[in-house]
């Protein structure tokens, strides 16, 4: 098929309409109205459901509903609106039902602004609501991979009856990209056999959101934990620029030293920096987790036998940094540029990261002697002094 | 190694959002990678509206740019934020029927072009866009103009059909008035 030229937003509506979703459930918030205005055009079009409630809380539980009637459903929203989700999400998460959400994340905290963030990994890597649980994130960098990880929101969501959020920023829901689309599937022809449709003839299906006595609600914890387990050894999935031989480039053919790590927008700016950085010579390469949940755990554990050190790039304090340092063990130091409040790293700014990372870790030092060598640099736009070793 | 990054800035209603898109569309067409981006902050009511279109002949990392290598300005408040902006060696374009107080950076190209004073010579003001992506192809060669005039085939709202020769004669128009050679910067 021909490519087409999409905004992030449409993209990811389109490729939900054609990976069979049956009903969207919404509420406007910048910076993903888009999404939501092009399901209220095409889904009436196709005959399937779309409904603007009244809010978040109420568009969460509607697909809370529709999930527990066995319908493919999704919603989405942008930061404040999540946060409104969060019970619902919780709910969903005890009731064992598939649910693809997507988070167009933007400035916080509070009403914060429309600009691009990645400030709510915490909150939707961790947990995305009150309990013990962990939905699976997809983070996309591109529009295409957009497309295809919204595809896979739908086939893991409903594999592991799990709630799959995919996690992106304004800047990827507002920007345009060639993107080849999925061919059109056919709708589920009868919905599974654990859903609530109506119990004539056979015995009662119940999807609850509690087990009231503690045996019963630990014995449930148990099984989201079997699950949760099983996710992270099957579905993990990230993508690596120069890091070793099959893709790293002809000039300097060897493993990189250093690693740059970042997800989603974050992901693809520190490419152009990785980049710049290989020009002056560096060895430097890139991982770029997509799954957030389930993290890379081990692909960072297994660099950092070899790596001289790592630079983390998030567009917020320092999130991803947390799982990044428990990978690497301490193994490598682990520096951070981050910025904040809805703004975008610059590809200048992350390649002279990488080059303070490569002057000190040059170096001949011995980590496993001194212990971890942990060195966070200054958050924030201007270049401030090294706050040294910890 | 084949890269560029463009800025397209001006008020709202003259064609920026458009102008830059069917670079875009034609950039695809010609099965180059391609980021279109715009800037969505509250600036966009009454205000500069501005995009950024990067091109390259691979993946395509950081969608904005702090230097970019080319800028289209349509009005005097465009020039003013992206004339400190331009990459050393880089394009200013700007459109001189609007803006009276040139550009005096040394070290880029600025090049003027009185884009919508030959748009109204060409019957419409809305031209503008047209005349100075017309303009940016020569100078820069990122594209042919017959690439761009297919994607205007293909993109051009429907509404706006009858525009369709209008629209292809301000390309050419525009590049015929960046056709001398550039000054050393």
């Amino acid at each position: 098929m021909a490519k087409q030229l999409m905004k992030g937003n449409e993209a990811i509506a389109e490729a939900a309409i054609r990976a069979g979703v049956e009903a969207y459930f919404g509420y406007p918030i910048t910076p993903q109205t888009e999404l939501l205005e092009y399901m209220s055009k095409r889904m009436p079009e196709l005959g399937r459901v779309f409904l603007q409630a009244e809010s978040e809380v109420a568009a969460i539980n509607m697909v809370y509903g529709a999930a527990c009637a066995g319908r493919r459903v999704m919603t989405s929203s942008s930061s404040p609106g999540i946060s409104l989700m969060q019970e619902g999400l919780s709910y969903i998460a005890a009731s064992n039902v598939p649910a693809v959400i997507v988070d167009v994340m933007r400035g916080g905290p509070g009403l914060g602004n429309i600009a691009p963030s990645q400030s709510d990994y915490f909150q939707m890597v961790k947990m995305a609501g009150h309990g013990d649980y962990k939905p699976i994130v997809l983070a996309p960098a591109t529009v295409q991979e957009a497309v295809d990880l919204t595809v896979l929101a739908f086939d893991l969501a409903e594999q592991y009856r799990t709630i799959v959020t995919v996690l992106l920023d304004g800047m990827l829901g507002q920007m345009m990209e060639p993107v080849e689309l999925p061919a059109m599937r056919a709708l589920p022809a009868t919905p599974p056999a654990w859903a609530i449709t109506g119990a004539a003839g056979r015995a009662k299906n119940v999807v609850v959101p509690f087990r009231l006595q503690a045996d019963e609600l630990e014995a449930l914890n148990f099984d989201l934990q079997r699950k949760i387990a099983d996710i992270a050894r099957r579905e993990v999935r990230f993508k690596e620029y120069f890091i070793d031989g099959a893709n790293a480039d002809k000039v300097h053919g060897d493993r990189a030293e250093l690693i740059v790590v970042a997800f989603g927008a974050a992901g693809r700016v520190a490419l152009s920096a990785v980049k710049a950085a290989r020009q002056q010579g560096i060895r430097v390469g890139l991982h770029r987790p997509i799954t957030l949940s389930p993290f890379p755990d081990e692909r960072l554990s297994q660099l950092a036998d070899e790596a001289r050190g790592f630079l983390v790039v998030e567009m917020n304090a320092g999130q991803m940094l947390e799982d990044v340092k428990l990978s690497v063990g301490g193994q490598a130091p682990v520096r951070f540029h981050g910025r904040m409040g809805g703004q975008v790293p610059m590809p200048d700014d992350i390649a002279q990261e990488i080059e303070k990372l490569d002057g000190m870790t040059s170096r001949p030092i011995d980590h496993k002697i001194e212990g971890p060598v942990v060195l966070r640099a200054a958050v924030g736009p201007a270049r401030k002094p090294e706050t040294g070793r910890n | 190694m084949m890269h560029y990054d463009f800025v397209f800035s001006g008020f709202g209603g003259q064609g920026v959002l458009f102008g830059s898109q069917l670079l875009a569309y034609a950039a695809m067409e010609a099965g180059l990678h391609v980021t279109w981006i715009p800037s969505y902050g509250p600036e966009m009511r009454g205000g500069t509206a501005n995009c950024t279109v990067v091109i390259s002949d691979e993946e395509i990392g950081a969608p904005l740019v702090r230097h970019p290598s080319a800028v289209v300005a349509l009005n005097y408040p465009s020039v003013e934020k992206y004339e400190p902006q331009v990459a050393p060696g880089g394009l200013l374009l700007y459109n001189a029927s609007l803006v009276l107080r040139p550009p005096t950076r040394v070290g880029i190209h600025c090049v003027p072009i009185p884009a919508s004073d030959v748009a109204a010579e060409l019957g419409n003001a809305k031209l503008l866009n047209m005349v100075m992506l017309g303009a940016l192809l020569q100078i820069t060669g990122v594209l042919p103009i017959g690439t761009v005039e297919q994607s205007l085939e293909a993109h051009l709202p429907a509404r706006r059909r009858d525009m369709l020769e209008a629209n292809k004669l301000a390309l050419r128009r525009g590049a015929e008035l960046a056709q001398e050679p550039l000054v050393a910067a």
